[in-house]
């Protein structure tokens, strides 16, 4: 059985944070191209703030998603404040009660998440939003486990995923949102939200491929 | 570019410290620092009336609060909405008991956070109804009115709501006066050039010299049309045209006009343009009840001017006409 154990596994969130913060002014240079250019000022602050308080605490998966969850609901506001904040919030709930995540609980994890935002906001897949990022990357992830794929390798699909949708907003028309208002004229860019949601799921599939080689190297 | 700012990470706060300074006599900064809340808020028995949004069109949101208007304001970040938990914060400080109405501007962010923040009011017993400000006719088309931001014409649907909630009625009754306000005005944007957010730096957007966005957004979210920039009549004359053909207003119809500047346009050019307003609006049949004119909603320094026409009934115009202290001039 491929999982990985839920205790100490917070310092994940702390990677995620880490490529959010080095992505800052890349991800407002994006948004400013459609949007108000704040994604990345908004996202880095939220994300360092929540790193701030999982750091040195030892904190499980499931404590660092639900600080960080409660940090960009109750500080960032926003679009992107409740967004995420919901997702990661239902990813602490679903994993909580799990000592140790194998893929069928990460996939529950990632679907209660992207139940979060879809029960708050209104977009729909093809509306230049971070969903067209997320649902592929679950759908893909789903695939891989429903083919008997290996954990890590469905991770793998997930990133390959994640990072197609993020590119297919390129040539998307805004529909949701600031950049909606723009129409035709939002052709062209890169959504702000996709390409976080991209970072965010890369940094995340990585960190558990890594926990998956620890705990197969310690089983061993 | 050249402003008055300390960090730029900290020009929520730093304003909101000076606005409370300068208005200690009308409002409080509550226990968050993001609420604004009236000095008298809340009152026992009456509807609490509440907003939220984000930073850097003041006088909006937060000189808004005081007696007959606002009891408790959400403050968000420059342009980005207010948290869920300050939305809520703003309906605790404005409870009396009988329920808080939560009137503010139809943005993606600030519908997700009050989406979030009546949850969580709801677990400790407290019910906010809401209207959500259209009033932007160029944001969207007649057959897709729900789309609308709200603009300028917020300012009246909180006056009505804030001096009906004063006279003691219910939540449904100051929801249904706040919707009807709403219902009833109509807005439109010129923006003649851009702003920036300091801690961005540089413009989110351009406006050629020479040449004017009509139906610019509150944020500088693109207009129906760019367009050479044109005397302040011909201007003028196609603001009202926007506005009132989307109306459909009869003649003899009272109304409200609010001329709002949106941060670096001299008042003196609001004038300008009101001269032909108020003609066109005659023009048309209709009377003009009470005019506001000034920097009553803006854009940081956004160059541009808004137009809101609101179209009056006995009560909403006795409502309009109730006496308010909050520290914007109305």
């Amino acid at each position: 059985m491929q999982q990985f154990e839920n205790a100490s596994a917070g310092d994940i969130v702390l990677s995620i944070a880490d490529r959010i913060i080095e992505n800052r002014a890349y991800l407002s240079e994006i948004d400013g191209k459609i949007g108000d250019g704040d994604h990345g000022v908004n996202m880095a602050k939220g994300f360092g703030m929540a790193a701030d308080r999982i750091r040195g605490n030892d904190m499980s998966l499931a404590e660092a998603f639900d600080t960080l969850g409660t940090v960009l609901m109750t500080e960032i506001g926003g679009s992107m404040g409740p967004l995420y904040g919901v997702m990661f919030t239902q990813f602490a709930e679903t994993i909580e009660k799990s000592s140790a995540i194998d893929a069928r609980t990460f996939s529950a994890m990632l679907s209660n998440g992207l139940d979060g935002i879809q029960s708050i906001g209104s977009a729909k897949v093809g509306d230049k939003t971070l969903l067209d990022t997320l649902v592929p990357a679950i759908e893909a992830f789903d695939a891989a486990n429903t083919d008997g794929k290996p954990f890590p390798e469905a991770l793998d699909a997930l990133v390959v995923a994640a990072e197609k949708g993020r590119d297919s907003t390129r040539d998307l028309v805004a529909r949701i949102g600031r950049a909606s208002r723009l129409g035709e004229r939002s052709v062209g860019v890169l959504d702000a939200g996709a390409t976080s949601c991209a970072l965010i799921l890369k940094a995340l599939a990585l960190g558990a491929k890594q926990k998956l080689l620890i705990s197969a190297t310690a089983g061993r | 570019m050249q402003r008055f700012i300390n960090n730029p990470d900290e020009v929520v706060e730093d304003t909101v410290r000076g606005f409370v300074k300068a208005h200690a006599d009308i409002v409080r900064l509550a226990s968050n620092p993001r609420v604004i809340a009236a000095r008298h808020a809340p009152v026992g028995g009456k509807v609490g009336v509440i907003t939220g949004g984000g930073s850097g069109h003041e006088p909006a949101f937060i000189g808004y609060t005081g007696r007959n208007m606002l009891d408790a304001v959400a403050v968000g970040e420059l342009f980005s909405s207010p948290t869920a938990k300050s939305f809520l914060d703003a309906a605790r400080e404005a409870n009396g008991g009988r329920g808080v109405v939560c009137l503010y501007g139809n943005y993606a962010g600030d519908n997700m956070n009050v989406k979030m923040a009546i949850k969580l009011a709801a677990k400790e017993g407290i019910e906010i109804a809401t209207v959500v400000a259209n009033d932007d006719v160029c944001s969207a088309g007649p057959d897709e009115r729900e789309k609308r931001r709200g603009v300028a014409g917020e300012i009246f649907m909180w006056k009505c709501a804030g001096a009906l909630a004063g006279e003691g009625a219910g939540l449904e009754a100051v929801q249904a006066v706040a919707q009807r306000a709403i219902d009833n005005c109509r807005s439109i944007g010129v923006g003649l050039g851009p702003c920036t957010l300091p801690a961005v730096g540089h413009p989110n957007f351009l406006i050629e010299p020479g040449t004017m966005e009509v139906g610019i957004g509150h944020h500088g979210e693109p207009g129906v049309r760019v367009e050479p920039l044109k005397p302040a009549a011909e201007i003028a004359r196609d603001m009202v045209k926007i506005v009132l053909d989307d109306h459909d207003l009869a003649a003899g119809t009272e109304v409200a006009v609010l001329v709002s500047g949106l941060g670096a346009t001299p008042v003196n050019e609001l004038y300008i343009l009101n001269d032909t307003f108020e003609q066109e609006i005659a023009g048309r049949g209709l009377t003009i009840h009470k005019t506001y004119i000034g920097n009553y909603f803006t854009s940081l320094e956004m160059v541009g001017a808004t137009l809101t026409v609101m179209a009056l009934d006995a009560e909403l115009k006795r409502l309009l006409d109730v006496a308010v202290d909050c520290p914007a001039r109305l």
